[in-house]
This record gives structure tokens, C-alpha cells and sequence, in this order.
């Protein structure tokens, strides 16, 4: 437990120390900026509608799923392996599973930092609307995403772990992501259980459909923490695999 | 402290290890000498808790490889052979944390003794991926020692570094080494007579001979070759050298020189040296060939290895030049 910290600690102050990391932190911040600057100018040059905060959230989406987790989570283990550095850990005292939940742990409590920073957002135009915006709505929408990102990262991590080579861990970890984003999509034109099972089986159809809508319901958080446990027991199971090989 | 026996590890069907039999005590530095491909790296992985034996037992400080992997991994320090760091790190944070894995207490402190011991001082404030290949060598030592191991495991820990850097080095391995247990791997024969208690020469996974330095010279001479000149005409004095008693052969070499077989027990070379000048001969040179780890380690390592029992080896270092011209001559 206590090298879980150390590693996660160790991996989130590196983030602090890697340019790739500010580009991110940037990139997601202008996006957010850009689409918020829009909501309020249209909403102001129009007079139709008032700027919900959920329009700026849901573009969030988009680079921390392109962008943050696959890059962020990218290395975390694959670089271990190729510099040979895994082989130090694996010769430290350390569990093989307090090295994966570490790394995703460090990863996960970074990329919650730049999300963090967004809340600036919310924050201005809570001053711009009359009578301020729906603070509840709001949390759920940050716990939505803060859960989805775990599973995220959790499933970065995995596929980190699966590579030696870190782009192919990109890679992987980009397709992994888009097909669980998208494999709702015939569920659509298909009935009965296919279509339950597919709809379940989406990783942003859980946040979408509720969390969006202020509606926090255990069923999701249970979805989203098994996701990122089964992720996570899959990349501790790979680590050991390494072992053997 | 570190027991290894009828080790074997498998790459899918090569054979890196095999069967493989060991020990070594504490306050011992046990040399691990071989070719590059000798299953060395692999036995100290397994040795280390990184990967495990095919089959075989392995244990260090009585704690099984295998089912106290992480007990044993408390107490061994380890080198591996591509030094593993963070290049992103600065030095003193980069062994903070290992030190912080390892639980030590009063990190900072620890940090700094370690850094002092591997003379990185100066440079603690560096990150890693400015270090010289020399200096991230002594990182990675720094690391390995961090925790005060009981037992010490260094693959190739003088590779990359300059005359003066090796000898220091080598000095700290020995400090080291007066009370902890260390296996060093190597394939610089000087540096495995100059630092080891015991020397393990292995190859194709193989041990092809244990011993002390020491003995194993003395063991490779056999019998001691002796060079001798004479000014003038060479060949009277071979029959005055073949009457010496205990001499075993005598033969004229191709430099026109002598040279004779002197058993390993007795010194004849002050009785040779009476004979030849009551022989009226005018002595030049009367020289004692000294073989060193050099010749005994391609010796060994050239030949393929079958099953070699003690006796065997015996023989094999025993065996005469002669003997290693034919058996390249066959290897080609």
C-alpha cells in the first residue's frame, strides 16, 4: 500500500517535469476557452438562450479522450520496459499490483488536475447567468467525468502495460477508447438484449445519459469503478505475465 | 547467503541456464566470469526475484527465490547490466525514491552517505539524462546500495567507466564486501583476480570451473613451463637439462630457445641454472611463464563443455598448449 503511494506520487510529480503534459494541460484549457467564449458571445449577441455549462463540459470529453489519457497513460508502464527501469522495481520489494495501481494512480490524479482547472469555467459564467448556475447539476457532471476518466485511465494503463513500444500503446489505447465510446451506436437499430448489452457495454453512454443530466445513479459509479478494477487487475496480470516470459 | 541449486532456465528451447549448482557466503565476493551470453545476467535475474528458474532452487539469506520472492528482494541490492534510471530525475530525487521503496528510514541521510560513498556529491542536483555514462554507472551503484543490502548483485558494475573510476569502484565493491555477501558478474578477467574471493568461470550456462584465483592458476600451470637461453650453440645444452632429475620434457622452441616442463612442487630452475654454467654455457635467460586467468578463461570457455566433472576440469587446466592449438584447430 505505502509503495503504491510512492509510486503514484513519483509518477504524478513527473508529469510536472514532461513538456508533453503543459501541452495537454494547454490545449485542453484553450479548447474549453474557445467553445466558452462561442456559448457566451452567441448567447449574448442572440438573447435566446441562457450559456448551460454543459455544452463547455461536453466538449471536455473530447480531449481527454483523444488526447490526456492516451498520451498521459502512454508510458507509464512501456517506458518502465524499455529503459529497463521495470526491472528495478521488479527487483525492489514491491507488489506487482502496487506498481500498476500506482502508476494509474499518479496518471489519474493528474489528469483530475487539469480537469480540476477547468472548473474556472463554470466558475465565471456562474457570475454571467442570472440566478448563477445549477450547482448540483454541476457536481454530477465533474463526478460523471472524474469516474469515466478513471476507467480511462485504468484502460491506458492496461495497454501500457500489454507494449514495450509507447506508440503502440497510443495506439491501442486510442482504438480501445473510440470502440468503447462507439459500440452503442447499433444498439440503435437493434432490439432485446444485444442492444441492452451493447448500451451497457458503452463507456460514455453511462456518463451521457445521466451524470450529464444531474441524475447520479449507483449503477453507473458501480459500471465505472468495475471497469477500472477489472482494467487494473488485467495490467497487474500482464506485469506478472512479463515475468514468466 | 546465496544457495543455488540445479538451476535451469529455458527461453522457449534455448537453454540459458543449466543446471546450475552454487554458493556463497557472507562476506564473500564471488566473481562470475563468462562470454558475453553465458547465462550470467540470467542467473542473476532469477537470483534477484525478476524472473524465475525453468527449475531448480534458488534461495538468498534462506528465503526461497520463488516463494519469498519479495523477502529476498528486501535484502539484495542490485546492479542490472543496462543501469536502469529515470532520465527525467534529478540524482538525489532519483535515489529518494528508491530509498523510499525500500522503506529506509531517514531518507535523506541515507541519500546523501550513498552519495558521498560513490563521489556523486557535486552533482546531486543533476538530472540523469545529463549525467556521463561513467556518473549514471555510479547512480545506479548508489541505488543498489541505498538500503544497506546484506547481499550485493552486480552485473558488469566497472563497465563504461574510466582507469580511475574502476579502481575506486572496484575499492568500494571490496569495502562492501568485508561484511556483505556480493556476486559480481564480469568478463574482465583482471578485475575478477583483483576483486574476488572466488571466481566461477560459466559458460553456455555451465560451470566450467570454481575456485580462488590463486588456485586456479596454480591449477591451470600444472606443471610450470620454463624458458632458458644460451649464448652459442643450443642444442648441447637440452641433454645437459635432460639429465637434471624431475625435469619432465625438454624441447627447443621455434625462437631457438629451450624450454623445459618444471613440475609444480618442486622449483628446478636453480639446479638448471648450476648445471648449465659447470657446462660451461653462458646463461642469458632463465624464465618461469606465468599463466594468468586470461589463458585458463578462453581455455575453458572455447570448447564446448560436456557434463564436466572436477577430475575433468583438472585435466582440462592441466593439458598441455599443445593441447588448445589442436582443440582450436578442431573448433574451426
Amino acid at each position: 500500500m505505502r509503495n503504491m503511494w510512492i509510486i503514484a506520487k513519483k509518477e504524478y510529480i513527473s508529469f510536472y517535469h514532461s513538456p508533453i503534459a503543459y501541452v495537454i494541460g494547454v490545449v485542453t484549457f484553450l479548447t474549453l476557452g474557445i467553445f466558452f467564449w462561442l456559448q457566451i458571445d452567441f448567447a449574448v449577441q442572440t438573447q435566446q438562450f441562457v450559456p448551460d455549462i454543459r455544452n463547455i463540459l461536453d466538449i471536455l470529453i473530447f480531449p481527454l479522450f483523444f488526447l490526456a489519457v492516451p498520451v498521459l497513460t502512454m508510458r507509464t508502464i512501456s517506458d518502465e520496459n524499455r529503459t529497463g527501469t521495470l526491472e528495478l522495481i521488479m527487483t525492489a520489494p514491491v507488489r506487482d499490483w502496487e506498481l500498476v495501481v500506482g502508476k494509474w494512480l499518479g496518471t489519474y490524479l493528474f489528469i483530475l488536475t487539469i480537469i480540476a482547472l477547468t472548473w474556472i469555467y463554470p466558475f465565471v459564467l456562474n457570475f454571467m447567468v442570472d440566478p448563477g448556475i445549477d450547482q448540483s447539476l454541476l457536481t454530477a457532471n465533474y463526478l460523471g467525468l472524474s469516474l469515466l476518466t478513471a476507467a480511462m485511465t485504468a484502460i491506458g494503463v492496461l495497454l501500457s502495460s500489454l507494449f514495450k513500444n509507447q506508440i503502440a500503446a497510443l495506439i491501442a489505447s486510442l482504438g480501445v477508447l473510440i470502440i468503447l465510446w462507439i459500440i452503442s451506436a447499433p444498439a440503435q437499430l437493434m432490439q432485446g438484449i444485444g442492444a441492452d448489452l451493447l448500451r451497457h457495454l458503452s463507456i460514455t453512454d453511462h456518463y451521457y445519459e445521466t451524470f450529464r443530466y444531474g441524475i447520479v445513479d449507483l449503477k453507473d459509479i458501480i459500471f465505472y469503478l468495475s471497469m477500472t478494477v477489472l482494467a487494473l487487475f488485467l495490467g497487474t496480470r500482464a506485469v506478472e505475465t512479463r515475468r514468466w516470459r | 547467503m546465496i544457495n543455488v541449486s540445479g538451476l535451469t532456465k529455458y527461453y522457449g528451447v534455448n537453454c540459458a541456464v543449466d543446471n546450475l549448482t552454487f554458493n556463497a557466503k557472507k562476506g564473500e565476493i564471488l566473481g562470475f566470469l563468462g562470454p558475453n551470453g553465458a547465462g550470467k545476467t540470467t542467473t542473476m535475474r532469477i537470483l534477484t526475484g525478476y524472473m524465475p528458474p525453468t527449475s531448480g532452487k534458488a534461495s538468498v539469506g534462506g528465503f526461497d527465490v520463488i516463494d519469498q520472492s519479495l523477502e529476498v528482494r528486501k535484502l539484495v541490492g542490485y546492479l542490472p547490466e543496462t543501469v536502469p534510471l529515470y532520465q527525467d530525475m534529478r540524482v538525489f530525487d532519483y535515489l529518494k525514491f528508491m530509498a523510499e521503496l525500500r522503506h529506509v528510514s531517514d531518507v535523506e541521510e541515507k541519500v546523501d552517505i550513498v552519495l558521498e560513498k560513490v563521489g556523486m556529491v557535486e552533482r546531486s542536483e543533476s538530472f540523469i539524462s545529463k549525467l556521463s555514462k561513467g556518473m549514471r554507472q555510479r547512480v545506479g551503484l548508489a541505488q543498489a546500495l541505498i538500503h544497506q543490502p546484506e547481499v550485493l548483485i552486480l552485473d558488469e558494475p566497472t563497465i563504461g567507466l574510466d582507469p580511475a573510476q574502476i579502481i575506486e569502484v572496484r575499492k568500494l565493491i571490496q569495502e562492501v564486501g568485508k561484511e556483505k555477501t556480493v556476486l559480481l558478474s564480469t568478463h574482465i578477467l583482471s578485475e575478477a583476480q583483483q576483486v574476488c574471493d572466488r571466481v566461477m568461470i560459466i559458460n553456455k550456462g555451465h560451470i566450467v570451473a570454481e575456485d580462488t584465483p590463486e588456485h586456479l592458476q596454480t591449477r591451470m600451470v600444472g606443471s610450470r613451463r620454463v624458458t632458458v637461453r644460451v649464448a652459442g650453440e643450443t642444442t648441447p645444452a637440452i641433454a645437459v637439462i635432460n639429465k637434471i632429475p624431475g625435469i619432465l620434457s625438454v624441447k627447443l622452441t621455434d625462437n631457438d630457445a629451450i624450454q623445459f616442463e618444471n613440475p609444480t612442487d618442486k622449483d628446478l630452475r636453480p639446479l638448471v641454472a648450476k648445471a648449465l654454467i659447470k657446462a660451461r654455457f653462458d646463461l642469458l635467460e632463465l624464465s618461469s611463464e606465468s599463466v594468468n586467468l586470461e589463458d585458463i578463461f578462453l581455455q575453458l570457455t572455447r570448447d564446448e563443455p560436456q557434463e564436466l566433472s572436477p577430475s575433468d576440469v583438472n585435466k582440462l587446466l592441466a593439458e598441455e598448449p599443445a593441447g588448445i592449438n589442436k582443440n582450436e584447430k578442431e573448433g574451426k
